[in-house]
């Protein structure tokens, strides 16, 4: 062994210049401010909305929500208590009963499709997994009209049932190839070891692959629930009023003159409340890695 | 436990490459089989056959007299050790050594028996509470070891288990190994590319090369008679010294002649080796273990009859403590046949290839009180009874069993 000469007072300590240096502090700094910056521009309007939908109608058109700050007497649940008078509690529940189901199935169904692309051999799987790419470039707005013709022979036209599958469907191809590249990343000796300690394909997948993706289903189940909760094309199309959603149901307080606002800002805030708060609760998956420790 | 016969067995990929070519093995009830060879050498491919995570194109695979050619890994009663562990991470000790057993629907009173048995027996009952992520490299071993020996399989298979240990760990998992071997004596199929564990750990080793067998025999055997220039140059560190020699016959007896050196072959050597006589006045392949010289200043004892002066000049010296590698030059070109460079590949803490032009560069391992410095002028002695010679043109030992009539 020879020994590297030592230019260095600190043992480990990576050299950097003096401008480096600074740049890494400065910057460091100024990544804060920045960061702060964005998540107040992203705040502010949610928190706008919040006060508007607590704040009475005539002060709403009189003057700006941030004067209520000073004002607190002008806050009141009322425009709540409107809001659940339009029957606005039953769209919400059609909310949760399509996106719900919309968001399981999905799930269900790509991470054992997924499971079957990227570790079960059979004839014609990269082709057929090359077509369920392909489907990801085709827009919605094609389907509309033979799907709205195919459940009127089906008979499912308006129901929820309806719009769910039509969830689905559309939202399986991306749900696939995510969770599928995800788990062709998992070591093949992992499920070799499990196939030797004497599980089948399905102990497999229950039990190794699928607790392994829980990072890739949380992003996914996240994306799905969103995609379906703010959804408003396909209900428009494809949801009769007793089975409309929040989206559609606030679309339809809409009024030619005059905002309306103390029935839409309460309902838009409910709205976007729920995916807050499960974003929330699921977040630590997104930072945790999984896979440590595994192998090596 | 069982025996592990393998009749005939190939493995054919797609594409036409013949991963394993024929092959013949009999593992017997609680021997310790290790599977050696270069990369490429098909040993995983063989391995993996007999867990059943690879078809096999060819022949049959028969585990306890049961032929298990199509039997699913499951079915097999089989536990396997992967290289890098393959510990399932979402899971904790425990539970990794229990999940065999919990298929198995074992009721769960004894899953917890022999998990904690398994636990104390290697030392891991303060860490059954831990995720392989919070374990070092040797605990995740361990468990890996543990996970196959709470199933009390009738044997276990190991993919080259401790090569992602740093050196010394692995030489202390080397013995754990042999005692565990040991104490359960079950029917192990081990996997290495390092030949010095292949030596240490197996009752019996097995040589494999491009798919084919090369050698199955026990250590010692390997290294004394090894069939062929491949696995001459395969086992043993440093390697074997090979070196194109004539065998000419003078007064007295027959020498074999190389590079102005002529060394007398004993009498005994020619009745060991049967056909060798016929090689007379023709040119083979010698070679000579680094460990059958000697220094002749150093060696007093060794000056008697079979023991052949060879006067060279020492290039480079190798202490090593209980020993010193002397590398020198010896005046005649490198013998360059296939199994010797498939061997020199293969040997992974090889010397570099030295600048010794047309030269070959020998090594002999002498004790350490020689006084040889690099540079200096040196004698050592060669034990005749142990040359080794090869047919110049198959490779093959010349007079060794297996190639008598081939």
């Amino acid at each position: 062994m020879t020994t590297a000469p030592v230019d260095s007072g600190l043992a480990g300590a990576p050299r950097r210049g003096v401008l480096g240096r600074i740049v890494d502090r400065a910057g460091g700094g100024l990544l804060q401010v920045s960061l702060i910056v964005i998540a107040l521009f992203w705040l502010i309007p949610t928190l706008g909305l919040l006060v508007v939908s607590i704040r009475g109608e005539t002060y709403n058109n009189s003057s700006g929500w941030w004067t209520a700050f000073t004002r607190p007497a002008e806050l009141t649940l009322e425009n709540y208590q409107n809001l659940l008078a339009t029957g606005f509690t039953s769209s919400f529940w059609n909310t949760v009963l399509i996106t719900v189901p919309a968001t399981v199935l999905v799930i269900g169904i790509a991470a054992m499709a997924a499971y079957a692309f990227a570790w079960i051999e059979f004839p014609g799987r990269d082709l057929l997994f090359l077509v369920v790419i392909a489907l990801l470039i085709v827009p919605i707005q094609i389907a509309l009209i033979p799907i709205a013709r195919l459940y009127g022979t089906l008979n499912i036209a308006g129901s929820i049932l309806g719009v769910v599958l039509f969830h689905v469907a559309f939202g399986l191809p991306f749900a696939v190839f995510l969770l599928r590249n995800f788990f062709v990343g998992i070591p093949r000796e992992l499920l070799e070891a499990a196939r030797m300690d004497g599980a089948g394909e399905w102990k497999i997948f229950a039990t190794v692959v699928f607790p392994l993706a829980a990072p890739a289903v949380a992003s996914l189940g996240i994306f799905q629930f969103l995609w379906v909760w703010n959804d408003l094309l396909v209900a428009l199309v494809f949801a009769d009023t007793e089975n409309q959603p929040m989206t559609k149901a606030l679309q339809s307080q809409m009024r030619q003159f005059g905002t309306n606002v103390d029935v839409l800002a309460p309902g838009a805030f409910l709205s976007l409340i729920i995916p807050l708060v499960l974003f929330f609760a699921f977040q630590r998956y997104f930072v945790q890695g999984m896979m440590a420790g595994s192998v090596k | 436990m069982a025996s592990i016969v393998l009749s005939n067995v190939d493995k054919i990929y797609a594409g036409g490459v013949k991963a394993v070519n024929g092959l013949n093995l009999e593992i017997k009830d609680g021997e310790f089989m290790v599977l050696v060879g270069p990369s490429g050498c098909g040993k995983s491919t063989a391995l993996r056959m007999i867990a059943g995570l690879e078809d096999i194109s060819g022949g049959e695979i028969a585990i306890g007299e049961k032929v298990v050619n199509h039997l699913p890994p499951k079915d097999r009663d089989i536990a396997m050790v992967f290289q890098n562990y393959a510990l399932y991470p979402h899971m904790t000790v425990a539970e990794n050594l229990a999940f065999g057993l919990k298929l198995r629907k074992m009721p769960k009173p004894e899953i917890q028996k022999r998990v904690n048995q398994a636990a104390k027996m290697l030392g891991l009952e303060q860490y059954l509470k831990r995720k392989p992520a919070a374990l070092s490299g040797g605990q995740r071993q361990r468990v890996a070891m543990g996970r196959a020996i709470v199933r009390e399989p009738q044997a276990f298979l190991m993919d080259e288990p401790l090569s992602n240990l740093d050196a010394k760990l692995r030489v202390s998992m080397r013995a754990s190994l042999n005692q565990m071997h040991e104490r359960l004596g079950v029917t192990t199929v081990y996997v290495t590319h390092d030949q010095v564990e292949a030596m240490t750990l197996g009752d019996r080793v097995c040589v494999l090369r491009d798919g084919i067998l090369q050698q199955v025999d026990t250590p010692q055997n390997l290294f004394d008679n090894p069939v062929n220039l491949f696995v001459a140059g395969f086992m043993g560190s440093p390697s074997m010294n090979f070196v194109t020699a004539e065998l000419v016959q003078v007064d007295g007896g027959a020498a074999a002649a190389f590079a102005g050196f002529r060394l007398p072959v004993p009498a005994s050597t020619f009745t060991e080796k049967p056909g060798l006589d016929q090689y007379l006045g023709r040119k083979v392949i010698l070679g000579i273990r680094p460990s059958d010289f000697e220094d002749a200043a150093a060696a007093n004892g060794h000056t008697g009859a079979g023991w052949a002066r060879l006067p060279v000049r020492a290039e480079v010296t190798e202490e090593l403590g209980s020993e010193i590698n002397v590398l020198f030059l010896i005046d005649a070109p490198p013998v360059e046949h296939k199994d010797t460079v498939a061997a020199k590949d293969a040997d992974e803490d090889g010397e570099p290839i030295p600048l010794a032009g047309d030269k070959s560069l020998w090594t002999a391992r002498v004790n350490a009180r020689s006084h040889v410095r690099p540079g200096q002028q040196t004698e050592l002695v060669v034990d005749t009874h142990n040359l080794h010679f090869f047919d110049q043109g198959s490779g093959l030992a010349i007079g060794h069993p297996a190639n008598v009539g081939r």
